[in-house]
C-alpha cells in the first residue's frame, strides 16, 4: 500500500512541502505540481531539507510546469524524475491513493 | 508638494500558481499612463517571475514574462530584485531575463533596467515611497 502526494504550493512561501515529506512512508511517492515545482531547484535554502526529507520516497516533478517557470531539468536536484501528463496519470494508478498537500 | 507621487509595486509571489503576478503587471501597465515616479520590487518569490526561458505552452496559460521587456516604452526602468531572495532560491541575477530601457536623458543610452539591491537597500526602497502596493 502506497500513497502518492502531490503538492502544488512553492516550499519557499508555505510550509506544504515539509509537511508532506515529514508525513510520508517508505515506498510513497512526492510529485511537485505547479508552483511546488520550486521544491525540486538545487543549491536554494530548501535543498538539503527536501534531499533529506526526500531519502525514503521517489520524487517526480511535472515537467510542463518547470518549462513554464524557466527551470532547466539541469537545475533540479539529483534523483528527481520529470514526468510529463501521462506519467501523471500512470503515478496516479500505480499508487493506492492520492493525497494532495494544498 | 509636486503632483507625481513615488509608487512602488511589491512582487512577493511566483508566477502561474495564482494570478497575482500577472495582475500586478496589469496594473503597472495601467498605472504607467497617469505619469507617476514607478518603481518595481521583486522579492521573496516574486524574483521567480523574471527568470528566462519560460515556455508556458505545455500548462496553457499566457506566458506574461516577454511582457517585462516592454515596461521601459512606458517610462517603468526601475525593477528592484533582493539578493537575498535570489540566493535563497538557488539563483543568480544570470538566471534573470535582460531588461533594457532607453535613457532619454543620456542620448537613448541602452540601459538595463533591473537592479539587484540587498535586503536593507530594499527597505530603504520601500521607506522611500508615497505609495506601495502589494502583490
Amino acid at each position: 500500500m502506497s500513497t502518492l502526494h502531490t503538492v502544488n504550493k512553492s516550499p519557499f512561501a508555505t510550509t506544504a512541502l515539509v509537511s508532506c515529506l515529514g508525513h510520508c512512508k517508505d515506498g510513497d511517492a512526492v510529485l511537485m505540481i505547479e508552483d511546488g515545482v520550486y521544491g525540486g531547484l538545487a543549491g536554494s535554502q530548501m535543498a538539503p531539507i527536501v534531499e533529506e526529507m526526500g531519502k525514503k520516497v521517489a520524487l517526480y516533478v511535472l515537467t510542463p510546469d518547470l518549462a513554464a517557470r524557466g527551470v532547466d531539468a539541469s537545475r533540479l536536484l539529483e534523483g528527481i524524475e520529470g514526468v510529463d501528463y501521462s506519467g501523471f496519470v500512470e503515478l496516479v494508478t500505480k499508487h493506492d491513493r492520492t493525497q494532495a498537500w494544498l | 508638494m509636486s503632483d507625481v507621487k513615488k509608487f512602488l509595486y511589491v512582487n512577493r509571489r511566483a508566477p502561474y500558481g495564482t494570478i497575482y503576478a500577472l495582475e500586478s503587471l496589469e496594473v503597472v501597465l495601467i498605472g504607467a499612463a497617469f505619469e507617476q515616479d514607478v518603481s518595481l520590487a521583486f522579492l521573496d518569490d516574486g524574483v521567480f517571475q523574471l527568470t528566462k526561458s519560460q515556455d508556458t505552452k505545455g500548462i496553457g496559460v499566457k506566458n506574461f514574462s516577454p511582457t517585462f521587456r516592454a515596461l521601459g516604452d512606458y517610462d517603468v526602468t526601475r525593477l528592484f530584485v533582493e539578493r537575498e531572495s535570489l540566493e535563497e532560491r538557488g539563483l543568480t541575477e544570470d538566471d534573470l531575463q535582460e531588461i533594457m530601457y532607453e535613457d532619454e536623458d543620456d542620448d537613448w543610452a541602452e540601459k538595463p533596467s533591473i537592479k539587484v539591491v540587498s535586503r536593507a537597500e530594499m527597505a530603504d526602497i520601500m521607506a522611500d515611497q508615497d505609495v506601495v502596493l502589494s502583490f
